[in-house]
């Protein structure tokens, strides 16, 4: 067992903290609330400048060979500033959606994302599917060269933004079966692509995409009909960003909190000196601590080859932190009494964020489920 | 022991029901139907209804403009008003600073005031709150200072005032000794909102909705006979009033109403060729909610019965706030779990997600306050644990 990170990552970790804090504060996603994108271009530029996006990619693909890990740790840094940049979105889910086909689709959307030129999402939740990845009513029919979609897909994170939508679609099998769903990609301005811009409610956006359109056979991802082992493997690398982000911001809210313990007073004293308090401030210490195990965990694990192995880690780490997120969120707004309940203040943003960490990419329960399908659950 | 209502109260209670069956405005009713936000002329539109019905102050005696109910018949009307979902009238009126006027006040106060309350004609808010005295409310710090002319100048700030861009009237605590011990000087003052001086700056809440305000007084001027109870006796008043706040938090009929509204969703909410609601873990989910909300419902039907048997309420309203606030708030967060998703929805086009789901997002942000405001949860365990458990003090 070993938890130290190297000094390469020690870099990433003082890089990252850096230019979160000068060039991404607080102050800034206020303002990008009220932005039509939601995030900056010129910031997402720098990102891939300072070979973030590629990080956790292999060289073969123009990444940088490093490992998931190397991302979370990025990621944490983020979601301490609640940072709107689609890293999560694009540079691990729609990057990993598209590793799924071959090296030369790689080289031709892989690459210019990463060196921060565009931008990736996976549109693959629809209306009922919940947290599903093999839920998919939207139909790929071959025609002539290539296929036609048509379906719709909701909260497709970075969607109303991407150069590139990486789409689950239904080319044979039933609503709900597991064979039969493939992977393609459509550029987001393709003709048939409909997009509508939705707010979330953590001041980011996201998009409801309706399509209508055909794509060409070299946009397919992978083998025909059986993308929905890796499309769970995407989605899990999905949860264990989420993970990563919402440690970072859950770490936030408990300080923030803390702090705010240390200098309000009423009846004379900080109301840190409240033992009723302190106990609280400490059961969000410790939920605070099993996220950032469950952080570990997730990260190291998401890269295991046995998809069991895989799978039973991210359900453990994502259940976790939704429980610890809820409890830390809600008792950050509760030790902040009526200031907490302001827009005004910073700590409802984290509880906004955190709200919606803990339901991406499946939430408690979807992975409270899982977790007890698995094989391992059996051992008694 | 008798745990039924008399057929004299239920057949209250059905004529309520058939009442509000077919007089609530149909926008009213559209938005109740999906619990969405009330702008301020909706709720007062509302208000204006169950005025010309005499059923707006359920709790007023008669010679006030009330229906002149008895305590289980006020409790059936207005739970049946929460569970419609119609406006939640403004209460800082109708049960804060009405019935103190009732209680403290002068003749002449209760014949300005006390009308206008009833008719909605002057809408109320509570000066109690400031920057630097929450929980503890009686280091407050606003002066009224005698000027010897028959009036009090007022300066400083309240904060978290709700609906002060509504109101024509404050009621407030101010300081009119600054020498004597905390609440010993302090004393209850009613103010007009459009006295010179008075301003108002408006904020948002996290549920995005325009909720809360700071209003600051600058040398206003307000005569003598705004004052209720006797000078630098405030602090009574102010306790008395909080009782009052407390009752009203346990919000029975709005989880009742709540739960009903997690069970639709997950009604409609598909999983497979299945519906959520059938999901044996949701049901789980719901029934331990509804279990609890059950025994609440129980509860406050005792603390009823004790006021109907001439008791004051007492510290025991602190458990109906403490479990009636956390309640409330699971529902919400249960909705959101049922919603999956759609709980990401922020104030989007109608039609991104179900009607009846459309509001839980802005609620959900917003509950967090019942736990937090008429004295906080942690104040109530204080006050359980001193007045009733008798712990020692440190
Ligand atoms: C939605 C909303 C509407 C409101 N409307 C009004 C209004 O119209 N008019 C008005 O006057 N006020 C209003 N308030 C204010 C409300 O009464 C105060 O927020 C409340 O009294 C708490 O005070 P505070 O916000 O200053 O928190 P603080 O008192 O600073 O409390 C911060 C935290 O410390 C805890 N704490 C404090 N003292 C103790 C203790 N002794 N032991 C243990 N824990 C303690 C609190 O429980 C809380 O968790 C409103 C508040 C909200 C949220």
């Amino acid at each position: 067992m070993d938890f130290e990170l190297s000094a390469d990552q020690k870099m990433i970790v003082e890089t990252a903290a850096s230019f979160v804090k000068k060039e991404l504060p607080l102050e800034r996603m206020r303002r990008m609330r009220e932005d039509a994108t939601g995030w900056s271009r010129d910031v997402w530029k720098q990102m891939g400048e300072l070979g973030w996006l590629g990080i956790m990619h292999p060289d073969t693909v123009g990444g940088f060979g490093g490992s998931f890990v190397d991302a979370a740790l990025i990621l944490e840094r983020l979601g301490v500033n609640l940072v709107g940049e689609p890293f999560a979105a694009s540079a691990v889910v729609g990057a990993m959606a598209v590793r799924t086909g071959s090296a030369e689709q790689a080289e031709r959307w892989l690459a210019p994302m990463i060196a921060g030129e565009t931008s990736l999402a996976l549109a693959w939740a629809e209306r009922g599917g919940r947290f599903d990845a093999h839920r998919v009513a939207t139909r790929a029919e071959k025609v002539g060269g290539g296929y036609r979609l048509r379906g719709e897909k909701v909260w497709v994170l970075n969607g109303h933004a991407a150069d590139q939508l990486v789409v689950s679609a239904r080319t044979g099998g039933a609503e709900g079966d597991r064979e039969g769903v493939s992977l393609f990609v459509v550029d987001g301005d393709a003709p048939g692509v409909t997009c509508a811009t939705v707010k979330t409610m953590d001041g980011q956006r996201a998009a409801r995409i309706t399509l209508d359109c055909v794509v060409d056979a070299d946009r397919r991802l992978g083998d025909e009909g059986q993308a929905t082992a890796e499309l769970e493997r995407v989605l899990d690398h999905g949860a264990a960003a989420a993970i990563a982000e919402g440690y970072g911001a859950m770490r936030a809210s408990l300080d923030m909190t803390v702090e705010y313990l240390k200098t309000r007073e009423q009846f004379g004293v900080k109301i840190g000196v409240f033992q009723a308090l302190q106990h609280r401030a400490v059961d969000m210490f410790v939920e605070t601590e099993l996220a950032k195990s469950a952080m570990l965990m997730s990260a190291i694990k998401v890269a295991s080859p046995d998809p069991v192995d895989r799978m039973r880690a991210v359900s453990v780490a994502k259940a976790q932190l939704a429980m610890s997120a809820r409890y830390v969120s809600q008792q950050s707004i509760q030790l902040h009494g009526g200031v907490g309940v302001t827009d005004e203040h910073d700590i409802g943003l984290y509880f906004k964020r955190l709200h919606v960490l803990g339901t991406l990419y499946g939430d408690e329960e979807f992975h409270l489920a899982r977790f007890a399908s698995l094989p391992t659950f059996e051992r008694a | 022991m008798e745990m039924s209502f008399s057929p004299e109260q239920l057949a209250f209670r059905d004529e309520v029901r058939s009442w509000l069956a077919s007089n609530i405005p149909p926008h009213i009713k559209a938005k109740a139907e999906m619990d969405a936000y009330f702008e301020h002329h909706e709720v007062m539109e509302w208000h204006k209804v169950l005025h010309a019905k005499g059923w707006v102050a359920p709790h007023w005696p008669k010679q006030f403009g009330g229906p002149g109910l008895d305590a289980t018949c006020r409790f059936i009307l207005t739970e049946e008003l929460e569970l419609a979902g119609t406006p939640f009238l403004s209460p800082f009126g109708l049960v804060m600073v009405g019935p103190l006027i009732m209680q403290f006040g002068t003749e002449a106060q209760k014949a300005r005031y006390l009308p206008k309350i009833v008719s909605g004609d002057e809408v109320w808010c509570q000066g109690y709150s400031e920057p630097n005295s929450g929980s503890d409310l009686a280091s407050l710090a606003l002066r009224a200072e005698d000027d010897g002319q028959g009036n009090f100048i007022l300066n400083g700030q309240k904060t978290w005032t709700t609906y002060a861009q509504h109101a024509a009237w404050i009621f407030l605590l101010a300081r009119t000794d600054a020498s004597a011990k905390k609440q010993a000087g302090i004393s209850f003052i009613l103010c007009p909102m459009d006295a010179p001086g008075v301003s108002v700056r408006p904020t948002l809440t996290t549920g995005g909705t325009p909720a809360f305000c700071d209003t600051f007084f600058e040398n206003v001027v307000v005569p003598k006979e705004n004052l209720v109870g006797p000078q630098n006796g405030g602090w009574t008043l102010a306790k008395a009033l909080l009782g009052h706040e407390r009752t009203l938090i346990a919000a029975v009929g709005a989880s009742t109403r709540a739960i009903g509204r997690v069970k639709r969703i997950a009604r409609a909410t598909r999983v497979g060729d299945g519906a959520l609601l059938d999901d044996p873990v949701f049901r789980a989910k719901i029934a331990r909610l509804e279990v609890k909300l059950e025994a609440l419902r129980m509860t406050n039907y005792r603390a009823l019965a004790g006021a109907q048997g001439g008791h004051a309420p007492g510290p025991e309203s602190s458990i109906l706030k403490i479990r009636g606030s956390e309640i409330n708030q699971q529902c919400f967060e249960l909705a959101m779990e049922v919603m999956g998703h759609d709980s990401l929805e922020w104030f989007n086009e109608p039609g991104t997600v179900p009607a009846i789901e459309q509001w839980v997002p802005s609620s959900f942000n917003y509950t967090r306050a019942t736990t937090i405001y008429g004295g906080s949860n942690e104040i109530q365990r204080n006050i359980i644990a001193k007045l009733i458990l008798g712990l020692p003090s440190l």
